[in-house]
């Protein structure tokens, strides 16, 4: 039968114009497949320029310009008047940069009546050494009148021109660094003494007005204050919340509201719950401004969706065959939950907290309206204190003009990116490891 | 002692209360009829009723107490004058609380007979490893002391009545144990109380939102007429001295609603295509490996900080595409360093993933069948992807663009960083515009008096924010849930 009809239908003509219309196809075929690709490789090359943008601005912040100076802890620059014994807050006024600069002429040959000479040294170390120095004279108050080795920090240009960062051709009254300080530092470098060291001042310094002794230090604290509020309080009751309305709750009016508000909650702009920290918490309940206290609970209640979305949805991966055995072997429905649903929910909702957590510690918009843009130098000692955490700092920092900063934001945005990255890794391996399919 | 220790001893009380109970429900178990709970239902409900009533008191007592003493030393503090040595009242208060944890280090005999000076108080302090700001003023001694005794008396009289009530719950607790008493039911009442009041949050949340900023827009709006703010096309809101006479602004909405929408459409443009045609291609054609490194990849788009997106524009992008408009016209560059094309590009890569996830979600929501039947027919993949796959997923998609939208009328960083503050209406998508988000940060950052319209019209506009983005978001969500069970 099926011969016959074949057989009568008209075939002959047709081939040559399928043809035409089949490689017109395929052609739309393959350049259809290549907008896709396209699509993807245009994705994927702004993510590669970013961060290769980012970390070649950044890196060179990792190390910091020091030099190796003999520093004689002159009595009497330290304490002209002798009354240490009696005052000891002579040693914390004392004119400490002044010890390093002449150690600096030391180390250059240079007399001290050498007027031009010694102008050129002026912020060639860092204002920093006042507070170095100072810690070093209290700490041991016998080291007045002797002489001992230190690594000081080079100021904000000169370690711009040791990196290489300062363009030399420019004429010498339009940069920062003039051709007097550039033989100096050409100087220190080949007798060993000017060298990059690793910059620990990065992780430990707060905000500064001097780029080389500014770091992410206290804002790292600070977010780690503000996370662990918000993991104290996000995780159980994100839990708690979803346990609920997956195990509990009666499809009710109730519920109903619930659901369609966590998931509106989800996509209300960040910036909104700045507006509500900063109404409700600040004015209403009075809480400090600038806390990680105050900045925990608004990114709290930012995530809160997020974690609630992912744990129902890892309670819902349970079968219910495990609650019914639970049931079935006389445990009461919270017994069955907490027993044996849980646990094995465990993986996913943690999973998706930290995710959450990553999202939280990259949110900038609303800590900016609770006040956290302030300039922070000590370590917060608590969620009260005020406090400022990475993001801000980096946005802070990306306000400055000077050289130092600019590579000093991109410094904390990879400081920023790796613990992000270290979140998400983790989060990646625990569902790798736990995961389970029923 | 911190309330913290008062709230780690109550924790104990409740401990020794399970531990107890537990003992003594097993131990009226023997030799009897079975119980009604298992021994260790009895122990927490011992534990509950210890620790609750007792932890609740410690949370507000010690909430009331901060704001007693804070109150007072405000009130302590001199009025301020032109000449106050301190430049304002909140470093005054700034300052009285680093004297008063300063002076916690002191040693009770020092305490006791404190200088009157803070010229001879500092070196004590001092030698205590404590540095204080040297124009700390003598006034504030004698401030700081009595907030630190004032605040001591409230904690000890706070602690001791919490651990008076733990005591007495947990004493109740254990003297109701008893074969019969149902404790297991008492404590999952009370689990399930906690749990659906968790689950409350989120409407609480809402309501704190829409409530908060209603107030505060109402208050905005008893100052400026709504007319002139919804309607008004020039937003000038002059930072003119506060208190002064004629100090009022002209906030007109229009400017920035335009500029937001300019923004999130040039966004859009970008994030749309790529997003979609990365989407189609990840469910059609990649291959499970290429998948399996494409999307962590195109995720990890989506993880990064919006703070990192807007300095990459304004350190990078920015000033590269005002350089190459310089160089293509010689001289003049024609796109400018923050410009509505600048941040619209960069918002719409950070949109890349959102826009892909979602809909890869919902191009392989379309039955398996549909595609087969399209094949099957002839039909190449692109034919089946383009007439059949696309028009039977575009509801979902449609939701899909509108959440997109949501979230880039919404961004914030990006266009602080990006956009420009210049509020003005233009067509040229190389000029600068500003935005609703870049506004609200802009009017509440600073020190500003709190009540002045300047700084209301931020709740004002984010209101309309969160207007907007809601009925956006309700659609969207509508559309996407529709679509699902259209399939399912």
């Amino acid at each position: 039968m099926t011969d016959v009809t074949l057989d009568s239908l008209p075939v002959a003509t047709a081939p040559a114009r399928r043809d035409i219309g089949i490689r017109k196809r395929y052609a739309a075929e393959r350049r259809f497949r290549f907008y896709g690709l396209a699509a993807i490789s245009v994705g994927l090359i702004f993510l590669a320029v970013m961060l290769v943008t980012i970390v070649g601005k950044g890196y060179t912040s990792f190390m910091q310009t020091s030099i190796l100076l003999p520093i004689t802890f002159d009595a009497k620059v330290i304490d002209p008047q002798n009354k240490r014994e009696t005052d000891p807050s002579v040693l914390i006024k004392a004119n400490y940069p002044n010890l390093a600069r002449d150690a600096l002429a030391t180390r250059l040959g240079i007399s001290k009546d050498d007027k031009p000479q010694i102008a050129a040294l002026k912020g060639f170390v860092s204002d920093g050494v006042r507070v170095q120095l100072r810690d070093m004279v209290v700490a041991d108050p016998s080291l007045i009148g002797q002489t001992r080795d230190v690594w000081v920090l080079a100021g904000a240009n000169i370690d711009s021109a040791f990196k290489g960062q300062i363009d030399l051709d420019v004429a010498e009254g339009n940069r920062k660094v003039s051709d007097r300080q550039v033989g100096f530092i050409d100087k220190l470098r080949d007798e060993g003494v000017m060298e990059g060291k690793f910059n620990t001042g990065l992780f430990t310094y707060g905000a500064s007005s001097r780029p080389e002794t500014s770091g992410v230090g206290v804002a790292i604290i600070g977010s780690f204050y503000m996370m662990l509020i918000v993991l104290l309080l996000a995780l159980p009751i994100g839990v708690a919340a979803s346990i609920y309305l997956e195990e509990f709750a009666k499809k009710s009016r109730l519920t109903d509201i619930i659901e369609v508000n966590i998931n509106n909650l989800a996509a209300v702009p960040s910036i909104v719950f700045g507006l509500l920290g900063l109404a409700i918490f600040l004015n209403f309940f009075g809480l400090p401004r600038s806390a990680p206290l105050v900045g925990g609970l608004v990114l709290a209640l930012l995530v809160l969706p997020t974690i609630i979305i992912a744990s129902r949805a890892a309670l819902k991966a349970v079968p219910p065959s495990i609650r019914e055995a639970a049931l079935g072997v006389g445990a009461s429905k919270q017994q069955a939950v907490f027993h044996h649903v849980l646990p094995l929910a465990m993986p996913g909702i943690l999973t998706g907290t930290i995710i959450g957590m990553a999202h939280a510690l990259g949110e900038t918009a609303p800590l900016l309206l609770i006040g956290m843009v302030a300039f922070i130098v000590d370590v917060p000692h608590g969620v009260t204190d005020a406090a400022t955490v990475l993001p801000v700092q980096i946005f802070l920092w990306s306000d400055l003009p000077e050289v130092g900063f600019q590579a000093k934001t991109s410094a904390a945005i990879i400081v920023l990116l790796a613990f992000l990255l270290i979140m998400n890794g983790a989060a990646i391996l625990l569902r790798k490891r736990f995961e389970r399919r029923w | 002692m911190p309330m913290i220790y008062y709230v780690a001893v109550i924790l104990a009380i409740g401990i020794v209360a399970l531990a107890v109970g537990r003992q003594r429900a097993s131990a009226q178990t023997r030799g009897r009829d079975k119980q009604h709970s298992r021994p260790h239902y009895h122990g927490w409900w011992a534990m509950l009723l210890a620790t609750i009533p007792a932890i609740l008191l410690v949370v507000v007592w010690s909430i009331g107490s901060t704001i007693y003493v804070e109150r007072h030393i405000e009130a302590q503090i001199p009025e301020q004058t032109d000449d106050s040595p301190i430049a304002s009242r909140s470093l005054a208060i700034g300052m009285i609380h680093n004297l008063a944890d300063a002076l916690r280090r002191l040693d009770a005999e020092a305490r006791a007979n404190l200088p009157a000076t803070f010229a001879e108080l500092q070196p004590k302090l001092a030698a205590k490893g404590a540095a204080l700001a040297p124009d700390t003023q003598d006034y504030m001694i004698a401030i700081a002391a009595g907030a630190n005794a004032e605040s001591d008396t409230l904690r000890l009289t706070g602690g001791v009545l919490a651990l008076i009530l733990a005591l007495a719950g947990a004493a109740y607790g254990l003297r109701s144990i008893h074969p019969r008493a149902q404790a297991r039911n008492k404590v999952e009442r009370i689990v399930l109380w906690a749990l659906l009041g968790s689950s409350m949050i989120a409407i609480l949340t809402t309501v704190g939102i829409v409530l908060s900023m209603l107030f505060e827009t109402f208050h905005f709006f008893s100052s400026v007429s709504p007319l002139s703010f919804f309607f008004g096309t020039v937003w000038d809101p002059r930072f003119a001295a506060a208190g002064a006479g004629d100090s009022a602004g002209q906030f007109g909405l229009i400017p920035l609603l335009a500029g937001t929408l300019y923004i999130a459409l040039v966004a859009l443009l970008v994030a749309v295509p790529i997003g979609l045609m990365s989407a189609v291609y990840m469910a059609e054609y990649a291959s499970r490996r290429v998948r399996s490194i494409v999307k962590p990849a195109l995720e990890l788009l989506a993880g990064i900080p919006t703070i990192v997106y807007g300095i990459f524009a304004l350190v990078t992008l920015g000033p590269f595409l005002r350089d190459l408009s310089a160089a293509l016209t010689g001289g003049t560059p024609f796109i400018q360093a923050q410009s509505i094309f600048t941040a619209g590009v960069v918002m719409g890569i950070m949109l890349i993933p959102v826009v892909s996830s979602l809909s890869d979600d919902i191009i392989t929501a379309v039955p398996r069948a549909m595609r087969d039947g399209s094949l099957g027919l002839g039909a190449t993949r692109s034919e089946t992807i383009k007439r059949v796959v696309l028009p039977a997923a575009l509801p979902g998609i449609v939701g899909a663009i509108l959440l997109t939208a949501s979230r880039a009328i919404g961004e914030t960083m990006i266009v602080v960083l990006a956009a420009g503050v210049a509020a003005k209406l233009t067509a040229n998508p190389f000029e600068a515009m500003t935005t609703i988000t870049v506004k609200i940060v802009n009017q509440l950052t600073g020190d500003l008096e709190f009540n002045s319209p300047q700084t209301l019209v931020a709740f004002a506009l984010g209101l309309t924010l969160f207007a907007v983005t809601l009925v956006m978001n309700i659609v969207a969500l509508y559309i996407v849930r529709k679509y699902r069970e259209q399939y399912e």
